[in-house]
């Protein structure tokens, strides 16, 4: 039954064709091999999400109304309702993470260079894509904590010059957050950022499958030198088995954390009532929100808050780009690399922990 | 004082410099001259711009010599002549009888404020204060030493020495003053007591304007002490149920009879502290044993009512306990938490219906609560083995997992030993 699939199969879409390269396509061995698999992580953690969240839809209704009864009601009578709301937060959170230490292990293996320069653009506008995620996400239970933090996040939004007023109207379909607002992030939630990631990813692993595995430049001249040196193992099955091995253990993680510290959901936002205590985001936009609350509030002739919401914006941009300023033959430009990779390291963990530890 | 003693004859001349000057410019301005001037004098004589035109009476239009005649639009001398119908300083006798003037017109009133009440006047009449002034004794509170004067607010303002929020500090500022309060035999306590009262937390510290003060129950213009038939009543204005139950109950007789005055007889008045259960006990807080006899019939009925309240507390504090431990492992309690909320109403209830003094009915209560409380611990039972469950289910997909792990790696090893590297 199988061999007649696969032979009906074979005679209209020439299977060896496509298996084919897979089938060629090797993946170097060296001692910094492992890092090779956040990127796989996160996409597994990303398809985690695709799947709780179409199971979510089911029961989710977007409205100031009813947005908060309607999860509460799958995380308490849905059956395994909590089960799938806790993994969908918590495979939201662990993919930031697991995008962020793949962008970083990047930037230090210098993966991003010649030619995999757009790989590394695409990289990042998928970063970029996954705190919109994260940030509509963040709103769509309606709790107080979000119902804030979604304001104040707007606000910073509506600081930026010229367009910002309109882009924080645009983002809270009005002046204030509103039912409205629920509405509109769960849109770009549902549908318009899946959209745009699927795309991008497609684009990302077609690029990453083009170039195949950048092997860092220690590792590369050595194998230059010798071409005995070099190792590589089989894409297929070789590595991929690697790569489920690897998912199975994020999936172990992902339903240890859900089981034991299943996601909270709070109090149903007031919107007449005055700002809790400690009211912050999500850990992912802790460093900038800390940042900006430490600006002072004017800087030279300018607002405090427009000059780092600036900066963010400048470097986010530049940050993007820096595979162009790493061309080969310049060695002060990698250098300003590596630096601004271990500045920007290091000021995110202390901005977070700081915006952690401070009252 | 003794400062401005030994420089009043320099001050006099100064002002009299400051007068001179006032008179030949402030002419030309052809505004208020009194503020020209005043404004520039030391107190008591100052009345600075910001105080005169925070006045409630300068927004409304009045000016100085609304009170204190006069014509403000023209230069000193003229300005305070007689002839212009300078008064000059209103005496303390005459103040009440002043400001009645126009805030005892109902139809002058009604022009700035049609809902603001005009008996002020005649209530302070009826009050020991007014009672007192009419003999004599300028001692006693009138309309400024409340109010104040030159800056005065609207009550509602909070910064108005007549808001509720800064009532009783007001009233504090002669009634807490025992030098000044001797000769009157009353106490100067009340508002020590007070300001460690129920009702003090509950207005100053938690800004509840519905919380009392001391005009709530002494009243304002017509400010008395309740008497010994009207304290009830005037407790009641708030705690409706406990007067309806009082109302009914036996104590009601017995105190009349007694000429006892009511809630304060339990409760006391000015530092009325926060109602416990104990009040109930035979404890150093205990009240019912004050009157009663130990072992008799209504001892016997106080000591079942307080086992059944301590009962019902005791029931709703273990499902609270039990549904923070839930909490704490991540279990959603909402509804739960919703249900605790409603046993302890129930358990307020009984505390309410304990002025009825009839078991029977404080019984019905803590029934009710009982049922709640029973229901909200079964629910706090089931979310705990709701989350046993899930990690006995997160076990087992964890051993799975590994299993599978394990098995991959096998696999992975045995390919590549069986197959040459690329």
């Amino acid at each position: 039954m199988f061999a007649r699939l696969q032979d009906w199969l074979a005679d209209r879409f020439h299977w060896a064709d496509i298996i084919g390269p897979l089938k060629k396509k090797t993946v170097p061995i060296h001692k910094l091999s492992y890092w090779y698999f956040l990127g796989g992580i996160t996409l597994f953690l990303f398809l985690i999400q695709v799947g709780t969240g179409i199971l979510l839809l089911l029961y989710y209704r977007p409205g100031a109304n009813e947005a908060f009864e309607s999860v509460q009601y799958i995380m308490t009578r849905v059956q395994f309702g909590w089960l799938v709301r806790s993994i969908h937060s918590w495979a939201a959170n662990l993919m930031i993470f697991t995008a962020f230490a793949h962008m970083f292990s990047v930037v230090f293996l210098r993966a991003y260079r010649k030619p995999r320069e757009l790989t590394w653009v695409s990289g990042m506008l998928l970063l970029f894509l996954a705190m919109g995620f994260g940030f509509s996400g963040y709103l769509l239970p309606w709790n107080t904590l979000a119902f804030f933090a979604t304001k104040v996040g707007t606000e910073i939004v509506g600081q930026v010059p010229v367009i910002g007023h309109s882009l924080m109207v645009f983002l809270r379909g009005g002046e204030d957050v509103t039912g409205a607002t629920l509405t509109r992030f769960f849109g770009f939630h549902v549908a318009v950022l899946p959209g745009l990631t699927t795309l991008l990813v497609l684009i990302h692993l077609a690029l990453v499958q083009y170039f195949g595995m950048s092997v860092p430049p220690g590792v590369e001249s050595r194998w230059t030198a010798s071409l005995e040196a070099a190792r590589q193992m089989k894409f297929f099955p070789n590595f991929v088995l690697r790569e489920f091995m690897a998912w199975y253990i994020a999936l172990g993680v992902l339903g240890a954390l859900a089981a034991i510290l299943p996601w909270e959901l709070g109090t149903k936002a007031d919107p007449f009532a005055p700002a809790p205590a400690g009211i912050r985001p999500e850990w992912y936009f802790m460093f900038m929100f800390q940042t900006l609350k430490k600006i002072p509030a004017k800087v030279w002739f300018m607002d405090g808050e427009v000059v780092g919401i600036l900066v963010f914006g400048v470097a986010g941009f530049l940050w993007m780009l820096l595979p162009f300023f790493d061309q080969a033959g310049h060695g002060r430009g990698r250098k300003l690399i590596m630096g601004a990779g271990v500045v920007a390291l290091s000021f995110i963990i202390a901005m977070t922990i700081y915006g952690y530890m401070a009252k | 004082m003794d400062t401005w003693r030994n420089n009043r004859h320099r001050r006099a001349l100064f002002q009299l410099l400051v007068v001179s000057a006032c008179s030949s410019t402030a002419f030309a301005q052809a505004q208020n001259t009194c503020l020209d001037c005043h404004g520039a004098l030391d107190p008591p004589l100052q009345v600075t711009e910001q105080q005169f035109t925070s006045d409630i009476h300068s927004q409304k239009g009045l000016t100085c010599a609304s009170c204190h005649g006069g014509d403000p639009t023209k230069a000193d001398p003229d300005a305070m002549s007689k002839t212009a119908g300078f008064r000059g300083k209103i005496e303390r006798s005459q103040i009440p009888a002043l400001c009645g003037s126009c805030h005892s017109d109902a139809a002058f009133m009604r022009k700035y404020n049609p809902s603001l009440r005009t008996d002020q006047l005649s209530q302070y009449k009826t009050s020991v204060h007014g009672k007192l002034f009419a003999k004599g004794d300028t001692k006693v509170a009138v309309c400024i030493d409340c109010h104040g004067v030159h800056g005065l607010r609207a009550a509602s303002d909070t910064r108005s020495k007549v808001h509720p929020l800064n009532v009783a500090q007001t009233c504090s500022r002669c009634h807490a003053d025992a030098s000044y309060m001797k000769g009157y035999s009353i106490r100067t306590d009340q508002f020590a007591q007070y300001s460690g009262s129920v009702h003090h937390d509950a207005l100053v510290v938690r800004s509840d304007l519905s919380a009392p003060t001391c005009t709530t129950c002494h009243g304002n213009h017509g400010a008395a002490p309740p008497g010994v038939d009207s304290v009830q009543n005037v407790c009641s204005k708030c705690h409706v149920f406990q007067d309806q139950m009082f109302e009914k109950s036996s104590h009601k007789v017995a105190f009349q009879s007694a000429g006892l005055p009511g809630c304060v007889v339990c409760h006391g008045n000015h530092g009325i502290s926060h109602p416990t259960d104990a009040k109930l006990g035979t404890g150093p807080q205990a009240t019912c044993m004050q009157c009663h006899t130990p072992g008799d019939s209504c001892d016997q009925a106080r000591a079942e009512m307080l086992t059944s309240l301590t009962r019902l507390d005791g029931a709703i504090n273990n499902a609270h306990n039990l549904l923070g431990v839930a909490e704490s492992s991540g279990m959603e309690v909402s509804q739960a938490r919703l249900d605790e909320d409603q046993a302890r109403d129930a358990l307020t209830k009984a505390r309410v219906t304990i002025h009825s003094f009839r078991k029977e009915l404080v019984d019905h209560d803590i029934q009710e609560g009982l049922q709640i409380a029973s229901k909200t611990l079964q629910a706090g039972q089931n979310a705990l083995a709701e989350r046993d469950y899930r990690r006995k289910g997160l076990g087992l997909a964890l051993v799975f997992i590994l299993m599978s792990v394990v098995g991959l790696f096998l696999y992975i090893r045995q390919l590549e030993r069986d197959a040459p590297k690329v």
